[in-house]
């Protein structure tokens, strides 16, 4: 296999008696889609925040392309090519959907953001902007505010943000949330083709795309990982099933 | 096309240009000096008005600025008056009366004292940063009155206004220019900085810090050197208001001040780069036209203001534009 | 050389008390800030304004009566009744507002509130007298005198304090305050009228601001404008303390008190052991006026919540 370009190796964070991550390992090599699934309350979250940035570990280590980047803030992970989206759309709802993705190639560019020049007329950033927004199907909303944006579209937003970042690594937090499954099938083949530029780590709770898309699927629950495979592996999982069915069952 | 605010906006530089022009001519000085007011006053609430509209930093302590680019202003002037240097050692620095050495020295100083506070107030957010710059003006607002060598309590005079080369700064019209060209000045420096990539990250970051954190942004820096900026404007609007006065007393440094600057622009309308124009013209009018007729006119600025906050919240500027205030729809996810 | 010590032990006691009188009476202003903050996430500058309510209530009802306990009774419902007031009025439609408009609303309020005193009661200060029984002064051990006064108020204030602890750890009302600062909805959950608690909150507030104003009205004068320095060192209690604390207000309001007191008297000592009297005094008056910033601003570099603080 190739070498990981993400590395998650034996994080653990508890909250009181509560353990959110209990000894949590998972990798990520080019090229896949390496879906997480678990069912709510699993520590998904958590241990999203974790490979964020936001939240440090008790223990364990991130490693992003062979660097340990552990003690980075989510503002160091981003600069070192971690390319996130959130699970509730975080997007700066009174600006333009163009200027939202200029945003995110004005971060990616690394350089001071300049004081003077009109940030709206830099070629080089508009153009890295649009090219992100027709990936995602936006080009014609970009002079939208994102406010007057569907539900959907600010999803895809989100998405396109993440592109402008160029990043090495995608986090996706649950970019289906709240779509259906007509917006679902919409992302799909979008994801499939990201995953080639940058290996994606796809948290979700739609299965139907997760079996779809995913090259391997781990799957937590209460902090643990109890099993990672490919798709047939993991519907074969007896451990699984029972974790999953008894969670729909109570449910 | 021109949009209706940017009729209004027209409105008003022509109007605040013309009406002490007209005053002039017509041997109105008083009127002349009203409006040099409202230049300056309006001045500091743009400064104010690039940290609390753009970069949702509600700051409870411009007074601070205000205050030390008054204090600049007339503690180089007094030095000037009796010939007396500041400083002797290292090296002797002489006072001046030299307006542009006196303003550069406004606004370095006051952009310091941006950087200390903001470095500290900062690193929290939301009722706590309100109360920590509130907390920092009454501090210079205290230490002015317990300082015995520039005054205290009685604060200094400036007998002659300060020069400026070229002009003869003692009538009201030629100070008023040197104001209102600042005014001006600083109207494009933020128009510029608000549509630049700090701009756009800044304005973002109050909108949601996560997303600047996510692409790489530090939300800190951005605040930090908004705030360091926007305490430089305030602060040459405080040079300018001490030689306005030719007088400068703690009350610059008082929480009321920083009360004020900030209500004119909410008057005007938050985050509309004209929006502290019109409120400064607004409120000196109130005091001219309400002031005259009742001593207690505070009340009804209050009344007003309360009127502004629950039911108009474009302010003026909102009102005459007929739209809401432009971050209506953004609503909870800015800083705090 | 003895009695030197002796004396400046006395006045360093007499200090300390002072300074513990100065942090009891910020309690009380803080304690309803940080309620207020803590249960409803207001900021309200006008708290100061029901401070000042308070202590014109009281002299005015002093002057009518000439009963202190009167005094302090109207004290108590005056600005109880004008938090109230300007609770259902005003406030309650802050709460879903963001800090911003809050900070408007409530400075427009202060406006309001000191022009209407300054109309009614002029702009001349009027005077509270310490009552009869109170007026003289106590000797402690170790022959220090103190004025009887003083030391009403620092216990006045200990037992508020202590039944502001018991009602809130205690009592049912104590619990739906504690519940509503950590989930609103389950306040809502519990059966309880959110909105009659809130404005039971913020009168409580209220009359301990006005409460307080009446007890140093008697000490200082009554004036328009006498609430807002409180109320800003008020806000640097709270930053110290940690907002929506009581603990954190208490802790901090003692450490304001004191600081503030004691740096006052023994800062220009400190200058005058290695400069000449009149600058050691002036340098010292100086630092002295900004020492609670300073402690302010050192909390901050190292807890920037505050020391009680949990946001």
């Amino acid at each position: 296999m190739a070498e990981p370009v993400l590395k998650i190796e034996g994080i653990s964070k508890s909250f009181g008696a509560l353990k959110a991550s209990d000894d949590v390992s998972l990798d990520l090599v080019p090229g896949e889609i390496h879906a997480l699934i678990g069912p709510n309350g699993a520590g998904k979250t958590t241990l999203i925040a974790q490979i964020a940035g936001s939240l440090q570990p008790d223990r364990g280590r991130v490693h992003l392309e062979g660097r340990d980047v552990t003690a980075l803030d989510t503002v160091a992970r981003a600069r070192a090519g971690l390319g996130r989206t959130f699970q509730i759309s975080s997007l700066a709802m009174e600006d333009s959907v163009l200027q939202n993705a200029v945003l995110g190639a004005l971060g990616a560019r690394q350089k001071p953001l300049g004081l003077f020049a009109r940030v709206m007329k830099d070629r080089d950033l508009t153009e890295v902007a649009m090219q992100a927004l027709r990936e995602v199907g936006l080009e014609e909303y970009a002079k939208f505010r994102v406010a007057d944006l569907s539900h959907g579209q600010r999803r895809q937003l989100e998405v396109a943000v993440a592109l402008t970042l160029q990043p090495h690594v995608f986090l996706m937090d649950e970019p289906m949330a709240g779509l259906g499954a007509e917006g679902s099938a919409q992302l799909v083949p979008l994801l499939q083709r990201l995953k080639s530029r940058a290996p994606i780590l796809l948290v979700e709770h739609d299965m139907d795309a997760v079996f779809q898309l995913a090259d391997r699927i781990s799957v937590l629950v209460y902090g643990r990982i109890i099993a990672t495979g490919t798709p047939d592996e993991i519907r074969a999982n007896a451990e699984v099933r029972e974790a999953y069915l008894g969670e729909e069952d109570a449910a | 096309m021109i949009s209706r605010e940017g009729l209004i906006n027209t409105a008003l530089v022509f109007g605040l240009l013309l009406v002490p022009l007209w005053a002039h001519f017509s041997d109105e000085p008083y009127i002349v000096t009203l409006s040099t007011r409202v230049a300056i006053l309006a001045l500091a609430g743009v400064g104010l008005n690039l940290a609390l509209g753009l970069g949702g930093l509600v700051s409870l302590g411009h007074a601070m600025f205000f205050g030390i680019g008054g204090y600049a202003a007339g503690i180089l002037a007094s030095h000037a008056q009796s010939y007396t240097p500041l400083f002797e050692w290292p090296v002797v620095i002489e006072g001046t009366q030299f307006m542009p050495v006196i303003w550069l020295v406004a606004i370095v100083a006051s952009a310091l004292v941006a950087l200390l506070t903001g470095a500290l107030s900062l690193r929290t957010s939301g009722v706590y940063f309100i109360m920590i710059t509130l907390a920092f003006g009454q501090m210079f607002y205290y230490f002015t009155i317990s300082w015995p060598a520039y005054g205290g309590e009685d604060g200094l005079s400036i007998y002659v206004r300060d020069r400026f080369p070229g002009l003869n700064t003692l009538v009201p019209i030629q100070f008023f220019g040197l104001c209102f060209a600042a005014l001006m000045l600083a109207l494009v420096v933020v128009a510029r900085i608000a549509r630049s990539g700090f701009g756009l990250a800044l304005n973002a970051a109050r909108q949601n810090e996560a997303r600047v954190r996510a692409v790489g942004i530090e939300p800190y820096r951005l605040r930090l050197a908004a705030f360091v900026i926007s305490g430089a404007i305030t602060g040459l609007a405080g040079a300018l208001y001490a030689d306005l006065n030719r007088f400068v007393s703690p009350a610059m440094f008082s929480w009321q001040t920083s009360g004020e600057i900030m209500v004119f622009v909410i008057l005007g309308g938050v985050a509309r780069l004209f929006g502290p124009v019109a409120g400064a013209a607004l409120f000196i009018i109130l005091e001219e036209v309400l002031g005259g007729m009742s001593d207690y006119w505070h009340i009804w600025l209050g009344l007003l203001l309360l009127i502004v906050v629950l039911f108009a919240r474009g302010g003026l500027i909102g009102l005459i534009a007929g739209q809401a205030r432009r971050d209506s729809a953004g609503e909870g996810g800015g800083h705090g | 050389m003895f009695s030197r010590t002796d004396m400046s032990l006395i006045l360093l006691i007499e200090q300390l008390l002072n300074g513990l009188q100065f942090g009891v009476m910020l309690f009380l202003m803080s304690a309803g800030l940080t309620l207020i903050f803590g249960v409803m996430g207001l900021i309200n500058l006008a708290h100061g304004s029901l401070y000042m309510v308070g202590a014109f209530a009281a002299a005015g009802v002093a002057a009518a009566t000439g009963s202190f306990a009167l005094a302090l009774a109207a004290s108590l419902a005056a600005a109880a009744i004008a938090g109230v007031l300007v609770e259902v009025l005003v406030i309650r439609r802050l709460y879903d507002r963001d800090h911003l408009d809050q900070v408007l609303a409530t400075f427009a309020l202060i406006l309001i509130f000191s022009e209407s005193t300054r109309w009614v009661f002029g702009s001349f200060p009027l005077y509270l007298d310490v009552p009869a029984a109170l007026s003289g002064a106590v000797s402690l051990p170790g022959g220090i005198s103190y004025p009887a006064y003083r030391l009403a108020i620092i216990g006045i204030g200990l037992a508020v304090a202590v039944i502001l602890f018991l009602l809130i750890s205690k009592t049912r009302i104590g619990m739906r305050i504690r519940a509503g600062e950590s989930d609103r909805e389950m306040i809502g959950a519990l059966g309880v009228n959110i909105s009659v608690l809130y404005t039971a909150v913020f009168a409580l507030g209220a009359a301990l601001a006005g409460f307080a104003g009446a007890l140093v009205g008697a000490i200082q004068s009554v004036q328009v404008g006498m609430g807002e320095p409180v109320l800003i060192l008020a806000f640097v209690t709270i930053v110290i303390g940690g907002i929506g604390s009581i603990k954190g207000a208490f802790v901090g309001a003692l450490l304001v008190g004191l600081t503030d007191t004691l740096g006052r008297v023994l800062l220009p000592v400190a200058f005058g052991t290695f400069m000449d009297p009149s600058s050691a005094t002036a340098v010292g008056a100086a630092l002295a006026s900004m020492s609670i910033y300073i402690l302010m601003a050192g909390v901050l570099l190292f807890k920037p919540t505050g020391l009680y603080g949990s946001a």
